[in-house]
């Protein structure tokens, strides 16, 4: 087996607030291996983006802090580096796209000049012009029209998928090993998220990064990614390949998310969205922390005392952390459709 | 980066080919309607007067509107609209073109007054202003002539006015920008520092320091002000520093590897720009009227350098009856600090971003 490019390893991440300790990360743990795209799913504030933006120092500290746990890239141990290290790994081999391109590019730069930035800074001998030729080069990479008059233009200039185009091209500009995007289409229209994915897939194959894809949208997931990882009130509650998690998930939250998803097949019914409120991440529920919206549980005293670990299913790699994931049975197609949960009757 | 160069040619076209109808649909739309000039220009004339509602717009197609409706493509910065607003603000225009016609002035001292501001000339002691011997502003007890010592006294007090507002800007924006950016103690120890130097007694300490550091020599006027005079830069560039770094682009400009003095100077101090640009401007206005203050006090830039401050302190000492000798300086002073005023509220109004609309 080759060696993971990224390995996370009982992460845990708190921010120190006013009411109290917020757990934002919990014993996280996953890989990511060379060139393969990771999707971290899970709703607001289930700690996914806090997870990998902890590792490049880009959480504001304080409030937080990681507590536990290790990180290494490339086998360099992410959380002892120094701040310049790290700076160096930032924008360089990790890259990353933000959610919002409104708002990620500086008003006041032209699109050109924050990309020239991005690749002067890592490469300071790099000649300004030599850098404009490259940037030039990107954009068209990423779709931008006439990227040599648009290069000169200021973000307000540019729609909101050129934008998000241009934030990718900035991204790869300095060949990363690691791509983190983080919600890249949340802030885009329907019709302009089809293409960034596309553009996305494209800097993938330019660059042959691995990535790390942070959404909500089991969509992208399907769309994009070889491995899953499902996080719920900080804490992985499954992993495995894309495959394994949309055909046979193994976690009540996973099932929960799939059920919630809108049909396209079937009778036309009313969604059915998971009960209850996201946990707060202060005082999480005792043992698991989704016993509360849990449809699987029932009141069962395990799944309020103790937290379940992740454990693999059979033996294979798909993990889950249910005491009771076996009674999840194989989720088939038509019983997608009809909106069954998957739940063998006790 | 080689790599990245190789594949690229093949790759664009791909990927334009992947990415989205929406845009293929544009550029045939624009291949079609690129029409002769003529025509381009009369659909210009529909577009809104503000073309950023436009290209702000979310979908790709609003660029298509964009490129159909003829509107130049080529980057209209802030700068233009800010230039725009400005220009429209009519108090602000008058004020600018005041200024411009005082800075001509003071510039070219030499060549406007009609004569050395130290000429004596006995002859002449105490005439009131006369187009005899071109004394438009009268002469002085010593017989020299006022309007030229008016003039010189003007690029004096110009001079040490740039002078402080450069001092203080530097002062105050270093400050501000690391107190804002770093925040925490850093932003405490140096705003309770700040509000340490604003409690203090202005006129008193000026006194005391002129005293100290030596009066006469314009520069050091400067210095001293200056040290006094970078407290509200400072506090206002820290407030919009403050707001800066919550922002995304901050975030991007980290996780691209920017480190903490780039992040400053090259991502968020433009966009303080105007903020800055505005009380430096007033700062001008507020250093003329403490420099001829103090000099009138006598603390300031010591005779025979003349500067208006020191001229009304001269005719102070004449009494009324030479009413010339206060009078022609302080219209200078009055007329100078009105202009800047002017100008700084139009810059005002031009440079701050929440405020799209042209001002009719």
């Amino acid at each position: 087996m080759t060696e993971p490019l990224l390995s996370i390893r009982d992460l845990t991440v708190e921010f120190g607030t006013e009411d109290g300790v917020v757990k934002a990360v919990t014993g996280v743990s996953y890989d990511v291996f060379p060139g393969e795209t990771v999707g971290v799913v899970g709703e607001s504030g289930s700690g996914k983006s806090v997870s990998v933006m902890s590792l490049l120092g880009l959480i504001p500290s304080p409030p937080g802090r990681v507590v536990a746990g290790q990180a290494t890239f490339q086998g360099r141990d992410l959380l002892s580096m120094k701040k310049r290290e790290l700076r160096d790994l930032r924008g360089g081999d990790v890259a990353m796209v933000f959610q919002d391109p409104m708002t990620s590019l500086n008003p006041v730069l032209t699109i050109g000049n924050q990309i020239v930035e991005a690749i002067r800074v890592h490469n300071p001998d790099v000649k300004e012009a030599e850098a404009t030729k490259r940037v030039v080069d990107l954009l068209a990479l990423v779709g931008v029209p006439n990227p040599d008059t648009r290069i000169d233009q200021y973000p307000h200039e540019f729609s909101g998928g050129m934008r998000q185009r241009a934030m990718i091209a900035m991204s790869i500009a300095n060949q990363p090993k690691l791509l983190i995007a983080d919600e890249p289409t949340t802030a885009l229209d329907v019709t302009i998220q089809a293409q960034i994915i596309e553009v996305l897939k494209a800097a993938q194959r330019e660059t042959h990064a691995a990535t790390i894809l942070i959404t909500h949208d089991l969509g992208l997931v399907a769309e994009l990614c070889d491995r899953v990882v499902v996080m719920y009130g900080g804490r992985v509650v499954e992993a495995g390949d894309v495959y394994t998690i949309f055909a046979n998930p193994r976690h009540p939250y996973t099932v929960g998310l799939m059920d919630s998803l809108p049909k396209l097949i079937g009778e036309e019914e009313m969604l059915r969205p998971i009960t209850g409120q996201p946990p707060s991440l202060i005082s999480l529920p005792p043992g698991c922390a989704f016993h509360p919206r849990c449809f699987l549980s029932g009141g069962r005293m395990r799944c309020r005392t103790d937290v379940p670990p992740l454990r693999p299913i059979g033996d294979t790699e798909h993990l889950s952390a249910c005491h009771f994931a076996e009674e999840l049975q194989e989720r088939h197609p038509e019983r997608a459709a009809t909106g069954g949960h998957g739940v063998i009757a006790p | 980066m080689t790599e990245l160069r190789k594949g690229e040619e093949q790759r664009s076209s791909e990927t334009v080919e992947a990415g989205g109808t929406a845009e293929h649909l544009d550029q045939r739309g624009h291949a079609h309607h690129l029409a002769p000039h003529e025509e381009v220009d009369q659909v210009t004339t529909a577009v809104p007067s503000d073309p950023m509602a436009f290209v702000g717009g979310s979908g790709e197609g609003d660029l298509a509107l964009v490129y159909e409706s003829g509107v130049e493509l080529k980057a209209r910065s802030q700068w233009s609209y800010a230039a725009r607003r400005f220009a429209r603000h009519k108090l602000a225009m008058g004020g600018a073109i005041g200024m411009f016609f005082i800075a001509l002035v003071a510039i070219f001292a030499d060549r406007v007054a009609p004569y050395p501001y130290d000429t004596l000339d006995f002859n002449a002691l105490r005439v009131p202003p006369t187009t005899e011997g071109q004394h438009y502003f009268g002469t002085d007890l010593l017989g020299r002539d006022f309007f030229s010592r008016v003039v010189y006294g003007l690029r004096t007090s110009l001079w040490v006015a740039l002078l402080i507002t450069g001092l203080t800007t530097m002062i105050g924006v270093a400050i501000g920008a690391t107190a804002g950016y770093f925040g925490g103690l850093i932003d405490n120890l140096l705003m309770r520092f700040t509000d340490l130097i604003l409690t203090l007694p202005t006129l008193a300490v000026l006194l005391v320091a002129s005293i100290y550091l030596g009066q006469g020599d314009p520069f050091r006027v400067a210095l001293i002000l200056a040290a006094l005079f970078w407290t509200g830069i400072a506090r206002i560039v820290r407030g919009t520093f403050l707001s800066l770094r919550e922002k995304e682009f901050v975030e991007a400009a980290k996780a691209s590897g920017a480190g903490d003095a780039r992040i400053i100077i090259r991502h968020m101090l433009p966009n303080a720009v105007g903020p800055i640009i505005v009380s430096a401007t007033l700062i001008v206005a507020a250093a003329i009227l403490v420099e001829a203050a103090l000099s009138f006090l006598g603390f300031g830039i010591q005779p025979p350098t003349p500067a208006l401050g020191v001229l009304i302190d001269e005719g102070r000492n004449e009494g009324l009856k030479f009413w010339w000798m206060v009078t022609f300086p302080g219209l200078v002073i009055v007329f100078i600090a009105l202009c800047i005023n002017f100008i700084g509220d139009g810059l005002r109004d031009a440079l701050d971003p929440t405020q799209r609309r042209v001002r009719d």
